[in-house]
């Protein structure tokens, strides 16, 4: 349930669902967001799920904040069937020259790197949302000996699949960008093609995501 | 048939194609692109008969040097901007809201924006140009949009098809003014921020700092002290959120920000002052002012009439 709606600026509804990070929370924000993006609301140009907000931008010249929100606050939500998420095995290659942080990582979280490898790959994770940069997905969530902050001093270029973890999440930098993550290692897969017109993720929210371990041969190989 | 385009001879600091950028993809990680100010965005289209979604050049300081070879076309640039015209052996200053022609082998050099950060360049014509989620609009830092998702490069051709040889010259009477007041409604973390820090941002100058561009504008000034927390949990963002990191300073989204993010929002830009806000150059002083809501809604009815009204002068 929406707890309220407020408005974000004089072009955009924020609905809050409240504070915690869990799964529960949002997965109803997954089940408002798909439900109106079915509805093709006029005016309404964006919708942006988090953790546990969502964020209806909208063009200020066909609607307004009033009455989308009494539109909204009236519309039947639906328990959608399609919101059962793929299950999705992503291949990491953790050499040295891909696990940017694990030596940080070992003295911070004072665990061998075996073991914080051991702990990440057993681990099935949810998408609990994309964004920031296109297609990257936002997966949890990390056992509690697994969280560190983000870096003190963000890199400038992350590269392309590296797979990161900080707090209670993981994620893959789906192009080279600057970041502050920690990074553990890098996938070879594309987890974003910008050439395709439909779909372009390849990870959504509501998946399950599982890492799976790969030699740096089979890195080399993957694309061959 | 006689193929028309342009050459790039000088690509100008920042130059792309935009047009009213691309919806419902936030939920992916795409943000909205577009022109920067709208409002010149559309005056330029207008003037060259075109229809006012296509996409056009947006330059910014510095604009490109193009050498046009084709049919005589008729070509339009908005904004507050120096350029010149050279036809054979003359050079004539160009004036911007106002059509003039280019014929095989003349050339057009935008020198630069006059105290103002963009510019607008349209043709009489379609760019031969491939789109990308139903809209041109380039994003160079995820490479998405027309041209490769790239900004135009030296040595480019970029053809233009269907040229409108049948157009009479245009021209608008009109002036880009400035704004120094930018009118905010108080973010959702308004009250992340100390009394101190809501009083400084309301009452205090800010000056616009070098590092401002089509992502966002980062503010220098007296700091805005959090006294709750300086992360919250990623949440979306929109176009004008004023959003406040752990050193105090503030930042404004702009077109291609980042579609989610974790600071807290201390306010957000109204809709009506957007298009002048992108327009002020690194070192102009601004100051917050904050309105409600409706207020808000009344001033974009205004101030969208006012553009209707421009372009129906055309």
């Amino acid at each position: 349930m929406i707890k309220n709606i407020s408005n974000l600026g004089d072009a955009a509804l924020y609905c809050d669902f409240g504070t915690e990070v869990n799964k529960d929370i949002n997965t109803e924000v997954i089940r408002y967001f798909k439900s109106i993006q079915k509805e093709n609301i006029t005016g309404v140009n964006n919708l942006t799920p988090s953790y546990n907000k969502l964020i209806v931008s909208f063009d200020l010249r066909k609607t307004n904040f009033k009455d989308l929100k009494k539109l909204i606050e009236n519309l039947e939500i639906n328990n959608i069937d399609d919101l059962k998420g793929k299950k999705i095995e992503i291949p990491v290659c953790c050499d040295e020259n891909f696990s940017l942080d694990i030596k940080r990582l070992e003295v911070k979280l004072k665990a061998s790197k075996e073991k914080l490898f051991d702990n990440f790959f057993k681990k099935e994770f949810f998408c609990y949302m994309t964004g920031f940069i296109a297609g990257m997905p936002f997966l949890g969530d990390l056992d509690e000996n697994m969280r560190a902050k983000r870096l003190e001093t963000p890199r400038v270029k992350v590269p392309k699949g590296s797979v990161g973890i900080t707090e209670q999440f993981a994620n893959i930098y789906t192009y080279e960008s600057p970041g502050g993550w920690n990074i553990i290692g890098n996938t070879p897969l594309s987890i974003f093609d910008s050439s395709k017109e439909v779909d372009p993720n390849l990870i959504n929210p509501g998946d399950a995501i599982i890492f799976k371990r790969i030699t740096k041969d089979q890195y080399k190989d993957y694309n061959d | 048939m006689i193929k028309n385009y342009f050459e790039v001879v000088r690509a100008g600091i920042n130059t792309t194609f935009q047009d009213q950028g691309r919806k419902n993809l936030y939920h992916i990680g795409i943000p909205f692109s577009g022109a920067m100010d709208n409002r010149n965005y559309l005056i330029a289209n207008k003037l060259v008969g075109n229809k006012l979604d296509l996409p056009v050049l947006e330059f910014a300081y510095q604009g490109p040097l193009l050498k046009y070879f084709g049919d005589k076309i008729n070509v339009a640039i908005t904004g507050d901007v120096n350029f010149t015209i050279k036809k054979n052996n003359d050079a004539i200053n160009g004036n911007c809201y106002e059509t003039f022609s280019l014929e095989n082998g003349n050339e057009l050099d935008i020198t630069s924006t006059n105290r103002s950060v963009y510019g607008y360049l349209a043709f009489s014509g379609e760019f031969d140009l491939k789109s990308q989620w139903s809209s041109y609009s380039v994003n160079t830092k995820a490479n998405i949009g027309s041209n490769d998702g790239k900004k135009l490069q030296v040595n480019q051709k970029i053809n233009i098809l269907k040229i409108n040889q049948n157009l009479k010259d245009k021209k608008l009477n009109y002036i880009n003014t400035k704004i120094e007041n930018i009118r905010v409604i108080k973010g959702t973390n308004f009250h992340y921020f100390s009394n101190q820090g809501k009083k400084i941002f309301f009452e205090k100058e800010f000056i616009i700092s070098k590092l401002s561009d089509r992502m966002g504008m980062r503010l220098e000034g007296s700091k805005i002290e959090n006294i709750v927390n300086t992360n919250i949990k990623s949440e979306g963002l929109i176009k004008g959120v004023v959003q406040v990191p752990a050193d105090g300073n503030p930042i404004i989204m702009f077109s291609d920000h980042g579609t989610i993010g974790g600071y807290p929002k201390i306010g957000v830009v109204i809709s009506a002052d957007y298009d002048k806000l992108v327009q002020l150059i690194p070192g102009s002083k601004i100051k917050f002012k904050e309105v409600e809501l409706s207020s808000a809604e009344t001033l974009f009815r205004l101030y969208d009439l006012e553009t209707q009204n421009l372009i129906s002068q055309i």
